[in-house]
């Protein structure tokens, strides 16, 4: 050992311990910054630089939306709100995933359809809500259905360029291990495509939300964004925030719903990168 | 007993409206418990033997016999091994290597109790939950052998399997796979680039052609089993080399 290393104490680093460090520092980090700029919002619109008429402040918000709980419907209307939303969400996704799977069976098929599915993602499916409430009605429904219609493709496109991505040698071993067409399906294709589903799931969630909301934008009698209309109508502003506040909350606990769905899909594999 | 019989295969294509031979018509007889070696340039049409013994493509002329049985055009009756170790990244070793059995509907714990052993014998013990990302080119090597032998055929095709390794790992596998031919006593047959590893682990070559592909010459190799390092020094051993690097010498020759 050299002079120099003999005198000092051995320094053994231990990843994980790092590792633990860093996230705890990160998620203290994380904290401030939000206390930070809710104190700055408080803090400006109180003393007059921002007008509070415009940008309510993150009090009159809490007042306001403890008063919509209370006294109000707004648990009622998070919770028609969030429903469309998932299950549109779960609808499109699912279909779209399954849809996507479908072309692989067929070459014949999956060429007849491709130009049909990318016509279909090109049309702007916000556009037509006007036509969808109409023909669904301004219940739940047509809700679901924008969600829906606003995922799916997305989500076949998603499923079908993984379905493109399998190894073809994967096809040729298991054929030689005995394996029918639904086997390599099972044990090949499916497995092959779970990453490119998951990579969507974060775009999806968002686009069911923005469909639902439009759609309750349109015609509703409930939901946040029925809510968010009626108090801009009103010039209720402070209301009208809370709105935003409250969907912003929605999508961030999707998010982590997103978030943990991946990590049980991707189990045991290293993320595609 | 297992004995493979090529009679008369070929494969042509057509390109471009003008038909293209990848393997002229091929007889070959592969005795039970022989390891055949095929060795050649590359394009001399073994992957195509290969994929029609196999069955996954079907000869333009021809039939393969499998103890006197037509399994032309059939797959699954012979094991088939790539240079690629084909393991699945989303399942475990032991995973892996009991899909060939999942396949045939051996419930997974009986196939799972079947193929620990085995991992243990050969050389994957401790690494049987591990995923293929963790190991390294050998070891996944040695696992898609093992799912192979786990699908329990008695003839195993291995194209180039040891291709990718490096010399000092490859000289490892091929005494592994010697000693897996000897305690299962299968029939293989196998394709390489490496006149060396033909010899070393070979009772009979056949020598192919480049383009078309055909059969050039079938050699005995004659070596005393079981070989060893010494083996590489033997006088038979050299006669063999030189007689197999002229031949293959003449080949590249011929393709220029």
């Amino acid at each position: 050992m050299p002079e120099k290393l003999k005198n000092k104490e051995m320094i053994i680093e231990d990843p994980s311990v790092e590792q633990t460090k860093l996230r705890r520092r990160a998620f203290a980090g994380q904290i401030l910054v939000g206390v930070i700029i809710v104190f700055f919002w408080e803090f400006l619109t109180r003393i007059g630089w921002l007008d509070s008429y415009y940008w309510s402040s993150p009090s009159t918000i809490v007042r306001t939306g403890w008063t919509a709980i209370t006294q109000g419907t707004l648990l009622q209307d998070l919770a028609y709100t969030s429903g469309s939303t998932i299950l549109g969400f779960i609808l499109g996704t699912a279909g779209g995933y399954l849809l996507g799977l479908s072309f692989w069976w067929s070459a014949l098929y999956s060429r007849i359809f491709e130009p049909y599915m990318i016509a279909f993602n090109a049309i702007p499916k916000l556009a037509l809500a006007p036509v969808l409430v109409i023909m669904f009605g301004i219940g739940f429904d047509s809700k679901v259905i924008l969600a829906f219609l606003m995922t799916i493709i997305v989500a076949a496109i998603a499923a079908y360029s993984g379905v493109q991505n399998v190894d073809p040698d994967l096809e040729k071993m298991l054929v030689s291990l005995g394996a029918k067409r639904r086997h390599v399906f099972m044990k090949v294709v499916v497995p092959t495509t779970i990453p490119w589903i998951v990579s969507i799931l974060k775009i999806n969630i968002s686009l069911a939300l923005a469909g639902t909301i439009v759609g309750e934008f349109i015609s509703s009698r409930q939901g946040i964004g029925r809510m968010i209309l009626y108090a801009g109508q009103v010039l209720n502003i402070d209301l009208v925030w809370v709105g935003v506040v409250v969907l912003s909350l929605l999508s961030i606990v999707m998010y982590l719903g997103t978030v943990w769905l991946e990590r049980v899909l991707m189990k045991g594999r290293t993320p595609k990168s | 007993m297992s004995e493979l019989k090529i009679v008369n295969c070929s494969k042509y294509y057509k390109k471009n409206g003008e038909p293209m031979c990848a393997l002229e018509e091929t007889d070959m007889h592969v005795e039970n418990g022989r390891f055949v070696s095929i060795i050649g340039p590359s394009g001399c049409g073994k992957s195509t033997l290969f994929n029609i013994v196999a069955g996954l493509i079907r000869p333009s002329s021809g039939e393969v016999l499998l103890d006197g049985k037509d399994i032309t055009c059939e797959s699954g009756h012979v094991g088939y091994m790539l240079q690629k170790d084909l393991l699945l990244p989303w399942r475990s070793i032991l995973d892996n290597v009991i899909i060939g059995l999942e396949i045939r509907g051996v419930p997974k714990k009986k196939a799972r109790e079947r193929a620990l052993p085995m991992l243990k014998n050969y050389g994957l013990g401790g690494f049987e939950y591990d995923h293929p990302d963790a190991l390294s080119g050998g070891m996944r090597q040695r696992a898609g052998l093992i799912r192979t032998l786990l699908y329990d055929q008695d003839v195993i095709l291995l194209d180039e399997p040891f291709g990718a390794l490096d010399a000092q790992t490859r000289m490892q596998m091929q005494n592994w796979l010697l000693q897996i031919w000897k305690d299962f006593k299968k029939t293989i047959l196998f394709v390489t680039h490496d006149i060396d590893e033909a010899i070393y682990l070979s009772d009979e070559i056949y020598v192919f052609t480049h383009r078309p592909g055909k059969i050039k010459a079938k050699i005995e190799v004659e070596l005393p089993r079981p070989r060893n390092e010494k083996t590489l020094m033997d006088d038979r051993f050299l006669t063999l080399k030189r007689e197999l690097l002229l031949m293959l010498g003449e080949e590249r020759v011929s393709s220029e």
